[in-house]
Order: structure tokens, then sequence, then C-alpha cells
């Protein structure tokens, strides 16, 4: 089916359909918004950070269908009929994701800024399942920067984790 | 980030059709373009996106395998045939940016990703490749990342991939579509040296689409490396890379097969230096002299002279690796 938003930069924004930590959003995007810019301006999801805003940095990980990818770097218009889980959606106070009460156990943040993105892209390199060892979960998670430099903490909370299989 | 038209794209023809006329771009993963565009560096009038186009399949074809353009990196390193049957590429592949990255990153976007030069980047300085006709500051500037062999007085810039290192030791062929028709290109004559036109990163005309990269049929597997050399053990693109593959008839090469990346605006290969190695031993003495050949043609700038010599060792060390059956690891970061 060809989608075309009509020319010369016609229409402003497109229709699409995306269901965010379970719930389906009809919604109207211009075409450059980005999936970060959406989450957190368009629908107030803050939990996900913009940090770099070009690939950098991991601040912005969100599962897209079960998978981990730098939101700032993806279009939300060609995420239409995606699954999109944030931070929210892994997890609530009192209701929390097993990563998210490993990085609590185990105090794998300083400043916080990073530990969404964290947090997100853990919960996708576990059910990814090609790490298995310790030197391995640092390397799936290269992709995550923590400018406070809770890199022993953040990896003993996932090796935890992993371990127990809670992710599961 | 301008403002652009948006167009999804049903087939293949419908692709090729909206890439006529206007400024536009495909789109795929978007993890080179989106960041361009934020840039400034790419401004198109459309963008096209075919990510829903049947290209994500892997296929066995003619003995290889068949890779669609819109199969994501980390889809293309795991998979078992990629890894039991070209493990230098899926190797590569996982020597490449991040877990994140490549599951967004497709083979076509990979393949066609833009260079890293930092001058490119800035829209505020002058630029060869961005904006012909008005300079190369990298020339006599900052060129620490920039290349060594294949230069020319208008551009310096290196190709980025690691990917694209793996599929030139292959000899990987890449199908695209286009205005008129279909065509495969050898992958040595995919990327292109900058010459006069740096602005032209490869040999894909205007209107044309990567359908897929295909492999031939593959005799070894296990005498194999792919070595990485960069500022950082992760998440850093290579100063230096080689994937190697050495076939090997008892204590005999016959046949020696390298690129290396980093180091010019293509994959580099040195059809001399691996006829030199073909039955010969494989012993470090003639690694030794394989690499000289190799490094003799270079032409570095001040801020690089030192790629020089590391494309050397990474040479010896590569193919030492690759002798042994002792491939580098991706995650435990010690050279073997
Ligand atoms: C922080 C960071 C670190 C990185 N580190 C590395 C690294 O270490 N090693 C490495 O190799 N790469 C690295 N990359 C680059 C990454 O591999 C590329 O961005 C990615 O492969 C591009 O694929 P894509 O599908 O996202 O392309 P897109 O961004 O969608 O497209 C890139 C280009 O390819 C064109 N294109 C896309 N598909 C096709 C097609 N089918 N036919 C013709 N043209 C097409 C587009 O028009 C565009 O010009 C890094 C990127 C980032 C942001
Ligand atoms: S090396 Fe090439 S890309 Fe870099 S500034 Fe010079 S012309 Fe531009
Ligand atoms: S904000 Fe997306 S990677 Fe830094
Ligand atoms: S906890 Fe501060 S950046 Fe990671």
């Amino acid at each position: 089916m060809l989608i075309d938003s009509g020319s010369p930069r016609a229409m402003e924004t497109i229709g699409i359909s995306l269901t965010i930590n379970g719930e389906t959003r009809n919604l109207q995007v211009a075409p450059w918004t980005t999936l970060l810019d959406l989450l957190r301006e368009g629908l107030d999801l803050t939990g996900t950070k913009k940090g770099c805003d070009h690939g950098q940095c991991g601040a912005c990980t969100v599962l897209v269908d079960g998978k981990r990818i730098n939101s700032c770097l993806a279009l939300a218009v060609m995420k239409d009929g995606a699954e999109i889980t944030t931070i929210e959606g892994l997890g609530q106070a009192g209701a929390m994701h097993p990563l998210q009460a490993a990085f609590v156990e185990h105090d794998a943040f300083q400043c916080g800024y990073c530990t969404p993105g964290q947090i997100c892209s853990a919960a996708g390199m576990l059910a990814e399942g090609h790490a298995h060892s310790r030197e391995e979960i640092r390397e799936a998670m290269s992709g995550n920067i923590c400018r406070c430099g809770a890199y022993t903490n953040i990896v003993d909370a996932i090796e935890d984790v992993m371990q127990s299989g809670a992710a599961r | 980030m301008n403002r652009f038209d948006y167009v999804r794209a049903g087939t293949v023809a419908e692709a090729v059709q909206a890439l006529s006329g206007a400024n536009a771009r495909l789109i795929a993963g978007g993890t080179n373009l989106v960041d361009l565009m934020k840039y400034n560096v790419e401004r198109p009038d459309r963008l096209v996106d075919i990510t829903r186009l049947p290209l994500n399949a892997i296929e066995d074809h003619e003995g290889g395998l068949r890779i669609g353009a819109l199969v994501t990196n980390a889809i293309a390193a795991y998979d078992e045939r990629v890894a039991s049957r070209y493990p230098v590429l899926a190797s590569a592949i996982l020597a490449g940016a991040t877990g994140q990255l490549r599951n967004a990153a497709t083979t076509g976007g990979n393949l066609n990703q833009r260079t890293r030069c930092y001058y490119f980047y800035d829209d505020a300085t002058p630029c060869n490749k961005r904006e012909p006709g008005t300079g190369c500051p990298a020339i006599g500037g900052v060129n620490r990342i920039h290349a060594i062999f294949g230069i020319s007085p208008t551009c310096i810039a290196t190709h980025p991939s690691d990917m694209c290192v793996a599929l030139a030791a292959l000899d990987a062929e890449i199908r695209v579509a286009g205005p008129s028709g279909e065509r495969s290109i050898p992958f040595s004559e995919y990327h292109r040296l900058p010459g006069g036109t740096p602005q032209f990163d490869n040999t894909l005309q205007p209107g044309e689409i990567v359908l897929s990269v295909d492999l031939p049929a593959q005799d070894t597997a296990s005498h194999y490396t792919y070595l990485k050399l960069r500022d950082r053990l992760s998440y850093a693109f290579a100063l230096v890379s080689v994937a190697a593959i050495l076939d090997l008839d008892g204590d005999t090469v016959s046949r020696a097969r390298f690129a290396l990346g980093g180091v010019a605006h293509k994959p580099w290969r040195n059809a001399e230096a691996e006829a030199f190695l073909q039955g010969k031993a494989p012993t470090r003495e003639n690694f030794e002299a394989a690499a000289d050949i190799v490094i003799r043609e270079a032409t570095p700038q001040d801020g690089n002279a030192f790629k020089v010599e590391l494309a050397r060792r990474a040479i010896i060390r590569g193919l030492t690796q690759a002798a042994a059956g002792t491939p580098q690891s991706v995650s435990d970061k010690r050279i073997a």
C-alpha cells in the first residue's frame, strides 16, 4: 500500500496507531517527529530520557515489538502499528519489574538519568538471550553510557536477574 | 531537521518511482539518515520509507546466501547460517555499533552509511563531499581518523562500516533495482574512491535501491578473524580493522583474502599481497611481507601517520589469528 503524505509538503501530520505500554492509541504525527519526542513531548511519558539525541548514549532506549532500539533515531511515523514498551510500561512503584528491583537492590545508579535506558536495554538484551557471562553483558550493554560510572553495580544487577531467570 | 514529504512504499517499484524527481532519500533503520538530518547534512524533500518491502529474508542462493536489504544487522549476525558459514561476517557486524543500533540498522543501510569525517558532519565548515567544490578542511586539519590509502586531493574520508569489510573479503555481490531493471554489482565495485567526485560514496545510480547482498558459496569457515582496533573497546568506529580469511591446504596457504577497514574510502584489499601469500607457509615472516606490500602504498597525513604501522601490525595479527583458527572474540577484549 502506498502511503503518501502529499506534495509539496502539504500535509503536516499523518495518522498512525501505536500500542504504548499495552494501550492502543491513534495519533496524528508530523513525519519529522522522532519516537522519543512523541513519547516525551506528545504523550508525557517522560521516563524515557533524551541524552545525546544522536544514538550515542542509550538514554532513550525503548522496546519496539520487544526489541530494544534508540528512540531518538526512530521516526514515529515509521513505527505505525508497532507495540512500544517504555520504562513506565515495564513496571511501576509497588509492582516493579525484576530489573527495576535489582537496580534498587544493587544501587545501580547515582543520578538516575541513564537508568530507564539501562533497564529497557537490559530487558531487551535478556530477551535476545545472547549474553551469558559478565563479559558478554558488558559488551551487550555497551550502548548505554552512564556518566556517573555506575557500571559495576549495573552489571551486578543485570547478572543477578539473568541468573535468577526472573525477567523471562 | 528540515520538513519533508513522507512516502511509505508498498513495493520495490513504488519505491523506485518515489525516488525519481524530488530530492528523495530512502529510509530503512534511520540510524544514519535521521542523525544526518538532525545535523542538516542531509536535507531531503521526500523520505521514502522502505521498511514494509518484502526484502527481509535470508535465503539459500546458488550455494551461498542471499541477505535481503531490510534484514537487520542483529538478525544477520545471529542467523545460524551466517554464523556457521560466514562467521567473519557475523563477527564484523557484532564488532560494530551497539545492541540497540544493530536491532534497527539494516543491511542496505549499513552498506550506504556515510563517512564519520567530523567536517562532513559540521555544516558550518566546507566539505567537498557535502558541498562539492567547497574544499577539504581535513587535509591539513584534524585527520586522525582519516584515510591512508586511495586518497585524492579533494577528500580523505573513510567508509566507516565494519560489515562491509567482511563483505569485501567474502567477495559478496550487491543486487540492486532501478528505473532500468535489476543488476548485480561485485562488492569491490560497489564503493568507490573519492577521485574528483567525493560526493559519491558508491556506484549506486540515481533511483536505484539495494535489494540484497549475495554471498558466494564458501568453502572455509574456520580460518578467519575480524580484528577491530579503536579508541575504546566497544561502541566506537574502527581506526583500523582487518577481516581475514585463509584457505589452508595442510601447511600451505591455498588462498588468502583480507580487507582493511578505517583506512580508505572503501574497504581496502590488495591483490598483490593476497597473491604473494598463495602457496606459501602461514608464517609470521610471510605475513609481515604481505603487510609490507600493503602499506607500501600508504599516503598518510600528519594526524593519521600512526595508522600505517597500526595497519601493518593489524594485518600480521589478523592473519596469524586466522591461520591459528583463533578468531578475535567480540566480548573478550584481549587480542588473541
Ligand atoms: C552512535 C553510532 C555508532 C555506530 N557505530 C558503528 C560501528 O562501530 N560500525 C559500523 O559499521 N557502523 C556503526 N554505526 C553505523 C550504523 O551501522 C549505521 O547507521 C547503520 O548500519 C545504517 O543502517 P540503517 O538501516 O539505519 O540506514 P538508514 O539510516 O535508514 O540509511 C542510511 C543510508 O542508506 C540508504 N539506504 C538505506 N537502505 C537502502 C537500500 N535498500 N538501498 C539503497 N540505499 C539505502 C539511505 O538512503 C541512507 O542514505 C554507528 C551508528 C551510530 C549512530
Ligand atoms: S575528508 Fe572528505 S568528507 Fe571529510 S572534509 Fe574532506 S571532503 Fe569532506
Ligand atoms: S538520546 Fe538516543 S541515544 Fe542518546
Ligand atoms: S546514574 Fe547518572 S548517568 Fe548513570
